[in-house]
C-alpha cells in the first residue's frame, strides 16, 4: 500500500469538529482538494465535483501515485465540457478515503493511525464535511454541483440537505439508495478484505503490508459490476491469455481472468482497504428518502428552484435507469426544473467515465 | 429558424411569464421561442433521446419520457399551460391523456393532424389506400400515430368530457385558415381548453 507524499497535497483543516450521522464527532477533520480553472469575482463560478467510491480530488491533474492522467481528464479542461476556462472547479477526497483526506488510515487522538475505531460515516457527513471546505473557502453559492455514481449521491444529497447553495445539480448514474443487490456485492468485497489473514481488524498500518488480496478480489468483484455483459463480450469473449489452449488448470486461462487480476492488483497500489469498507458501508447506508421523512419528493422540497439534470445509461445495470427515474419522479412531483436522459452507451455504468459524445454535450449545455 | 404554424399560433398565444409543460417537445423549438421572447418558464417532454439530448445541450428542462404513462408523475396544477402538440394521435388512450393534461395544466393547447381534411378524403376515394401526406408522411405500418382523428372527433370527446374550449384555430397548406367547415378544411388544428 502506497501513501500519497504530502508534497503532492493540497489540504485543509476544518475549524469545527465534523458531527456525524452516527451521533459521534469527528475532530480536525482533515480535506485534501485540487482546485482547476480561475474564481471570479463574486466567487459565482464554482463547481463542485464529488468523486465516486476509489475516485480522488486529482480529477484532471495527473494521478500521484499512478501517474495516470486524472480521472475525468476528458470531460474537465479548457474548453471541455466542464469549462475550466469559465469555471472555477473543486473536488475534495471524500473523508473516509485515502488520498490526503481524514479517513481510517489517519492518525487519531492518540497519534496512532484510527483503524476500525474511525467512526462509520455517511454519504452525508462526506457532504457536510465538503460544505465545511466550501465555506472556508468563502463560496457561498455553487453555479453547480456535479457527480457520477457515489458522486452522484453526494450531489442528490448536496442538494437536499443544502438547498439554496447551488444553482444547478448534476447526477449521473447514480441512485437515491442502494438496493439490496448493490449492497449484496458490497458486502461481498468486504467480506474478501476481512477474510485476508492480513487485514487483522484493521490494525495493518504499522507493517506495512495490508490485506491486498482480500482488497483485490474485493475490486475484482466490484468491477464487474462497473461493465455490461456485451462490453465483457466485446473486449474479451472467451479468449484465451497468451497461449494456444486451455491450461487444465486455473491459471489465467482467459484474458478476462488476466485483466480482473491485474485490475485487482494495481487498485491495491493506490487504495487503503479499511478505506473501502467505510466508502461503500456509507454507500450502503445511503438512502435519501429514509433521510427525509420515507418520502424522496419531501428530501428536496426545498430545492424547487434549483435545476436538476440526472442522466443514466442504458446498460448500467449497477444504477439502472429506472433508479434515476425515481429522483425524476420526486423532482416532478415537487415541480424542480428537471431534465432526464438515458443515454445509449455500450459500457455499463462506467459508461460515465468513458468516451460519450452525447454525454459530453449534455453537460455543457446544462452548465450553460 | 421559423415555427410550425400550429406551435407559431400557440407561441403567440401563451401568455408571458407564465410555468409551461411542452408534452412531446421535439428538440424543443417552441420552448426556446416561448422562453426568450415570452420570459417563460418551460418544461418539456419528450420520448425519444436524441431530441431529448438536443433540448438538454440547448440549456432546456426536458424530461426523457412517455406520456402515456409519465404525465401521472406531475401534481395537480403544477403548471399554468400544458401544451400536447402533434402527440394526442400516437397516446395509447388519447382520452386518458387529455385528462392528465387538464390534470397538471389549468389551461391546455393541443394540436393534431385533421383525418378528415379534403385532400385525405379524396385521397382514400381515389385511392383506397391510406394517405401519405405532408404531415402524415409515414406508411400506415410504421406511423406512431395510431389513433387518427377528425376535428370532429375531437369536438364530441370534448363535449363528452364536459371541457371548455376557449379557443379553435385552422391551418390548411402552412397558414391559418377561417373555422368554416373545418372538418373538410383544416390539415390541422389547434384547441385551447380549460376545465
Amino acid at each position: 500500500m502506497a501513501t500519497a507524499l504530502a508534497s503532492d497535497l493540497t489540504t485543509l483543516t476544518l475549524g469545527a469538529p465534523l458531527a456525524l450521522d452516527s451521533g459521534k464527532q469527528l475532530a480536525n477533520v482533515e480535506l485534501a482538494y485540487e482546485t482547476y480553472g480561475e474564481l471570479n469575482a463574486d466567487k459565482s463560478n464554482a463547481i463542485l465535483i464529488f468523486h465516486a467510491l476509489t475516485g480522488d480530488q486529482f480529477v484532471a491533474k495527473t494521478h500521484p501515485l499512478t501517474g495516470k492522467p486524472g480521472w475525468w481528464d476528458r470531460m474537465v479542461g479548457p474548453g471541455k465540457p466542464i469549462d475550466t476556462a469559465r469555471y472555477h472547479v473543486i473536488c475534495a477526497n471524500v473523508i473516509g478515503s485515502c488520498l490526503g483526506s481524514t479517513g481510517p488510515a489517519s492518525a487519531a487522538q492518540d497519534g496512532e493511525p484510527y483503524g476500525m475505531r474511525f467512526p462509520v460515516i455517511t454519504i452525508r457527513d462526506m457532504v457536510r464535511a465538503q460544505v465545511g471546505l466550501l465555506d472556508a473557502l468563502g463560496i457561498e453559492r455553487l453555479h453547480a454541483v456535479v457527480g457520477g455514481s457515489m458522486g452522484g449521491m453526494q450531489a442528490l444529497s448536496f442538494a437536499a440537505n443544502f438547498p439554496g447553495r447551488t444553482e444547478r445539480v448534476l447526477a449521473i448514474a447514480t441512485t437515491a439508495r442502494h438496493s439490496a443487490q448493490n449492497i449484496a456485492f458490497h458486502e461481498v468485497g468486504r467480506q474478501a478484505i476481512m477474510a485476508d489473514p492480513d487485514w487483522e481488524g484493521g490494525d495493518y498500518y504499522a507493517r506495512g503490508k495490508g490485506p491486498e488480496k482480500g482488497l483485490a478480489v474485493a475490486r475484482m468483484a466490484a468491477h464487474i459490476t462497473y461493465l455490461s455483459e456485451q462490453g465483457l463480450t466485446d473486449k474479451f469473449g472467451r479468449q484465451l491469455q497468451d497461449r494456444d489452449a486451455k491450461s487444465f488448470g486455473f491459471d489465467a486461462d482467459f484474458q478476462v481472468e488476466s485483466y480482473l487480476r491485474y485490475q485487482g492488483l494495481a487498485f491495491t497500489d493506490r487504495f487503503d482497504a479499511n478505506s473501502y469498507l467505510y466508502i461503500t458501508r456509507a454507500m450502503d447506508y445511503f438512502d435519501l428518502a429514509e433521510e427525509h421523512g420515507g418520502l424522496l419528493a419531501d428530501a428536496f422540497r426545498e430545492a424547487s428552484d434549483t435545476r436538476f439534470c440526472v442522466v443514466s445509461f442504458d446498460t448500467d445495470w449497477l444504477y439502472p435507469t429506472s433508479e434515476s427515474r425515481n429522483v425524476v419522479h420526486a423532482l416532478n412531483a415537487v415541480a424542480a426544473p428537471v431534465s432526464f436522459v438515458e443515454l445509449s452507451a455500450p459500457f455499463g455504468h462506467d459508461s460515465f467515465l468513458l468516451e460519450c459524445p452525447a454525454l459530453d454535450r449534455v453537460v455543457k449545455g446544462f452548465l450553460g | 429558424m421559423s415555427l410550425r404554424p400550429d406551435l407559431a399560433k400557440i407561441a403567440e398565444l401563451v401568455p408571458e411569464g407564465v410555468r409551461v409543460l411542452d408534452v412531446g417537445c421535439g428538440e424543443g423549438e417552441l420552448m426556446d421561442v416561448l422562453r426568450r421572447e415570452r420570459g417563460v418558464d418551460a418544461r418539456g417532454m419528450e420520448i425519444d433521446p436524441e431530441l431529448v439530448e438536443k433540448s438538454v445541450s440547448r440549456g432546456l428542462s426536458v424530461v426523457q419520457g412517455d406520456a402515456d404513462r409519465d404525465l401521472a408523475d406531475y401534481p395537480d396544477a403544477a403548471f399554468d399551460v400544458a401544451i400536447l402538440s402533434q402527440t394526442l394521435q400516437t397516446a395509447s388512450r388519447p382520452d386518458y391523456m387529455l385528462d392528465q393534461l387538464l390534470r397538471i395544466g389549468r389551461t391546455a393547447f393541443v394540436s393534431f393532424p385533421n383525418f378528415a381534411y379534403w385532400k385525405m378524403r379524396l385521397s382514400l376515394l381515389m385511392n383506397g389506400r391510406m394517405p401519405v401526406t405532408r404531415h402524415l408522411p409515414v406508411s400506415w405500418y410504421e406511423t406512431k400515430n395510431i389513433h387518427h382523428l377528425t376535428v370532429d372527433d375531437f369536438r364530441q370527446l370534448i363535449a363528452d368530457k364536459g371541457v371548455t374550449v376557449e379557443g379553435c384555430w385552422f391551418f390548411a397548406d402552412g397558414k391559418e385558415i377561417g373555422g368554416s367547415n373545418a372538418n373538410w378544411r383544416a390539415e390541422h388544428a389547434v384547441f385551447r381548453l380549460s376545465r
